[in-house]
Parts: C-alpha cells; sequence; structure tokens
C-alpha cells in the first residue's frame, strides 16, 4: 500500500502538472518493436479505469493547473468513448492532443472529435516504405496510415507526425521529411528511439551508429533551412551518444504527471520499473494529495535523494542527475547518476550497449514485438525459446 | 528574418494556436502543439487585444488608455507585435 504524508508539505511547493498524459489503455493493434511501454503491461491490461473516472482526472487535475492534455496508449481509438473525453476536456480549457497510430480513425469519429472541441491529433509515422513501416509495427498499416494523414489534414487539424527513428529508418530521414512536406505537415517529430521498455530489449537491433546520427541531424538542419517557418522539426537526440544525461522529465514530479489504464499516477512514462516505490491510484487517492503528498511523488524531487558523483557536482542543476529508470535499468542503482554521463562509474555500460550494437551476431536476434503473448511470456521469465518467433528484415 | 509591423496591420491568434487566461497561473498563456508560453503581464495584456479586429494602432491606443502612466509605449508594443509574428503566434487577417 502506499503511504501518503498527508498533511505534510511537498518537498517543492512550486511544482505544477501543466503536463497531463492519460495512457488511456495498453491495449493496442500494433506491436511496435520500439514501444516504450512496459514490457509487463499485460498485468496492466485489466481494471481501466471507465469514463467517469477519467473525466473525474481531466477536472482534478485541471484545478491543479493541467494545460495539456495527450490521450495515448496503447491505441487510445481502441476505447469508444474518446468522444466523451475530448468534449470534456475542451469544456474544460485543456489543449489537447489525441496521439494516435490512426487505427480506427473513422470520418466519423474524425467529425466527432473535431465537434467535441479535439485540438490536434498526433500521427505515428514510421517510414517511406511499406516494408519497413509493416516490419518495425509488426502489422499492415502503412497505407491506412496515409489515409488518416489525409484526413486529419482534411478536418483543418495541424498535422503532428511523429516518426520515431531507429536503425531501419535513419537511412531515410530526408525521404521521410519530404513525405511530411508532401503531406502538408506543420510539426514533424523525429524522435530517436529512447530505450525503455520493448525499445530496451531490441536495443542491439534498434540503435544506429553515430555515424547514421550525425548524417540524419545534418540531413534535418539541411532541411530546415529549406522549409523555414513552414513546418517545425524537433530532432530528439538519442542520449547514448551524449555525455551528460538529459534533465529526465524536466524533473521528477515538476511538470509532468501520467495517469495510467488502471488509474496509476506516474512522474514518467516507465517510473513503474523502479523498485520500492508504490504508485497511487486515483481510485484510492485524490489527484493533489498524490501530486504534493505521496511519497512516490516526493521521492526523486529536488536533489535531496542525489549520491556521488552527482551531489557535488557542479552541473547538477543542468540534468538533476538524469534518467531514474535509465539509472536503475542498465545499473541496478535508482538513486546513481545516470550511466549516460561520463562521471558516472557505470558509464561502461553505455560503451557496452554502443560496441554491442555494432556486434553482426546480436544484431540479427530475433526481435520481440510488443504482443500480449509476448508480454505474458517475459512476466513469466519465457523468454529464451524465441526463434521460433523469429522474423527476418524484408 | 523579422517582419516589419505596420501600424495599420491587423492580426489575430495564428491558426492552431489558443491564447487564454489562466486562474492556477495567474497569467495568460499560448497554447500550442506541443508546447505552451506563459506571458508576462505586458505581453499578455497586448495579445489579449490581438483579436483579428483592433489594427496595432488601435491595440497602441487602447493600452495607452488604460496605463495612462506608462509613457510610452508605442515602440514596446511594436518590438512585442515582431516578437510574436516571428515565434508564428500570431498571424495577418
Amino acid at each position: 500500500m502506499t503511504t501518503l504524508n498527508n498533511g505534510v508539505e511537498a518537498n517543492i511547493t512550486q511544482t505544477q502538472p501543466l503536463w497531463l498524459l492519460a495512457e488511456i489503455t495498453y491495449r493496442c493493434p500494433l506491436h511496435c518493436a520500439f514501444c516504450y511501454n512496459p514490457t509487463d503491461y499485460a498485468d496492466h491490461t485489466k481494471n481501466e479505469l471507465n469514463t467517469d473516472e477519467w473525466i473525474k482526472v481531466l477536472r482534478d487535475a485541471r484545478k491543479m493547473g493541467a494545460l495539456q492534455l495527450g490521450i495515448s496508449g496503447g491505441e487510445p481509438l481502441l476505447r469508444d468513448d474518446i468522444e466523451d473525453i475530448v468534449t470534456e476536456a475542451n469544456q474544460l480549457g485543456y489543449y489537447s492532443n489525441l496521439i494516435t497510430s490512426g487505427v480506427g480513425l473513422t470520418e466519423k469519429r474524425i467529425d466527432a472529435f473535431k465537434a467535441g472541441g479535439l485540438d490536434h491529433i498526433q500521427l505515428s509515422m514510421h517510414d517511406i516504405t511499406e516494408e519497413i513501416s509493416n516490419f518495425v509495427t509488426d502489422t499492415k498499416t502503412f497505407k491506412l496510415k496515409q489515409k488518416v494523414a489525409a484526413m486529419i489534414k482534411d478536418r483543418g487539424y495541424p498535422m503532428v507526425l511523429n516518426v520515431v527513428i531507429h536503425r531501419y529508418n535513419i537511412g531515410h530521414i530526408k525521404e521521410i521529411l519530404e513525405m511530411a512536406e508532401k503531406l502538408g505537415a506543420d510539426y514533424v517529430e523525429l524522435a530517436n528511439t529512447q530505450y525503455y521498455g520493448w525499445s530496451l530489449i531490441n536495443r542491439n537491433q534498434l540503435m544506429p551508429t553515430k555515424e547514421q546520427i550525425d548524417e540524419a541531424e545534418k540531413i534535418t538542419n539541411e532541411f530546415r533551412e529549406y522549409i523555414g517557418n513552414k513546418m517545425k522539426i524537433f530532432f530528439v537526440v538519442p542520449d547514448y551518444y551524449a555525455e551528460r544525461p538529459k534533465k529526465c522529465m524536466n524533473g521528477w514530479g515538476e511538470v509532468f504527471m501520467i495517469v495510467t489504464a488502471n488509474g496509476d499516477v506516474l512522474p514518467c512514462h516507465s517510473a513503474r520499473v523502479l523498485p520500492n516505490i508504490d504508485f497511487p491510484n486515483v481510485k484510492n487517492y485524490q489527484l493533489n494529495e498524490i501530486w504534493y503528498d505521496s511519497s512516490a511523488f516526493n521521492k526523486y524531487r529536488g536533489d535531496d535523494w542525489m549520491k556521488e558523483p552527482c551531489r557535488s557536482c557542479s552541473e547538477k542543476e543542468n540534468d538533476l542527475g538524469g534518467c531514474r529508470c535509465q539509472a536503475y535499468l542498465l545499473s541496478g542503482d535508482a538513486e546513481g547518476a545516470d550511466p549516460i554521463c561520463t562521471k558516472s562509474p557505470h558509464r561502461h555500460l553505455i560503451d557496452q550497449a554502443l560496441e554491442d550494437s555494432k556486434n553482426e551476431i546480436l544484431q540479427a536476434q530475433p526481435i520481440i514485438f510488443r504482443t500480449d503473448k509476448n508480454s505474458k511470456e517475459l512476466i513469466q521469465g519465457e523468454h529464451k525459446e524465441r526463434l521460433k518467433d523469429f522474423k527476418a528484415m524484408p | 528574418m523579422t517582419q516589419k509591423i505596420e501600424l495599420t496591420d491587423i492580426y489575430k491568434i495564428a491558426p492552431h494556436h489558443r491564447f487564454q487566461w489562466e486562474e492556477a497561473q495567474n497569467c495568460y498563456v499560448i497554447l500550442f502543439p506541443e508546447g505552451m508560453i506563459k506571458l508576462n503581464p505586458s505581453a499578455g495584456e497586448i495579445l489579449n487585444l490581438v483579436d483579428g479586429k483592433n489594427s496595432v494602432e488601435n491595440v497602441v491606443t487602447l493600452l495607452k488608455e488604460k496605463f495612462k502612466d506608462a509613457g510610452d509605449i508605442e515602440k514596446d508594443i511594436i518590438s512585442m507585435f515582431e516578437f510574436a509574428l516571428n515565434k508564428a503566434w500570431i498571424s495577418k487577417e
């Protein structure tokens, strides 16, 4: 059970959950190899919050100052109450964003979203080739995504494309940007894979080389020059090739709050992997108690929790020691410096990962796609006998 | 790429952007895909009058009336328009 320090002030009282991410369901028709969702999501697919419970979350978070709402998953369109949720979000004054693969977006539904006041739709795209797009998602969704993009544009929505970048598509950055231009994209996010959840177990197969990333960034900058203000392009740099870690989520419990499908409240996407933290659930606690008073949200706020080399580091304010989940997932020490940092005693783990990603034998291992079956097997530790699921690149 | 502001220009909040008062932050904000900007009080006062009807000149007149002791604020207002236009928060009517 989570203990709440009721009435005790949080370490930092200036925090405000400006961004609310509603991971409204973990169910998903796609099986992306790079998904950041927890590999044990199959354990969390039961007891999804119902419509009324989500509406209460929206109201409570709005009272606390939340402004930007992301409706995500899994695939949010697998729920049939997104219409009610976006309508409520609009009435409350959120700037709302549906983050979708496009699967399940029909003319009827997009019209209802427009009428309800949904502000924008972020569509995931994977490549310019049907082969790679279908391979990495383990579905046949390439053509559908093209149709959905046209539908979004047609309804006057800002066209926001999100493309997760990995070894299979990094060589096509120019063509991907040209496709985005042709589709009339207003914003394009080229998000290099971050290695959590499913992407972490497929890291050797997904990680591009330093040379590929440098080339991709160069092409992106040239394209920016050419396109100017017409299309905003974000290039999310992969941290494995950096020397200092990212300021993850702009700080633990600072501005970002995630409510998962079953109502657990997290300060970041993958926090549930961390040991010895019970994340409070909206079915048991008020959202403001969770944000301000729960031990989970106070655990890594500020810098009291730090140990060396972070504690005495002159740069600690810049990155707050990096990502707690990455520190734990790679080194087993949730309070240690993010191993990305060259000052971390665990940096060799990153260097080893970069070496491993060049190893042709490791690269050729089967990808473990995000499926219910694989999730259940990973929970039970049955992930050795995988050759039967082998899928070679097209 | 600074665009020139004329007093006769009429601007509105750019498409896909939303400008609103936020009680919890006690300030005006601009919201757009993947982002938000908290505005300082003077920027908020200016953008609050950018409604697709008021010309830049009107905005200057209205704010001079509202803040009589503020002195000559025309230059500051124009530079705020320039800034907002370059950030693509506002666009021409």
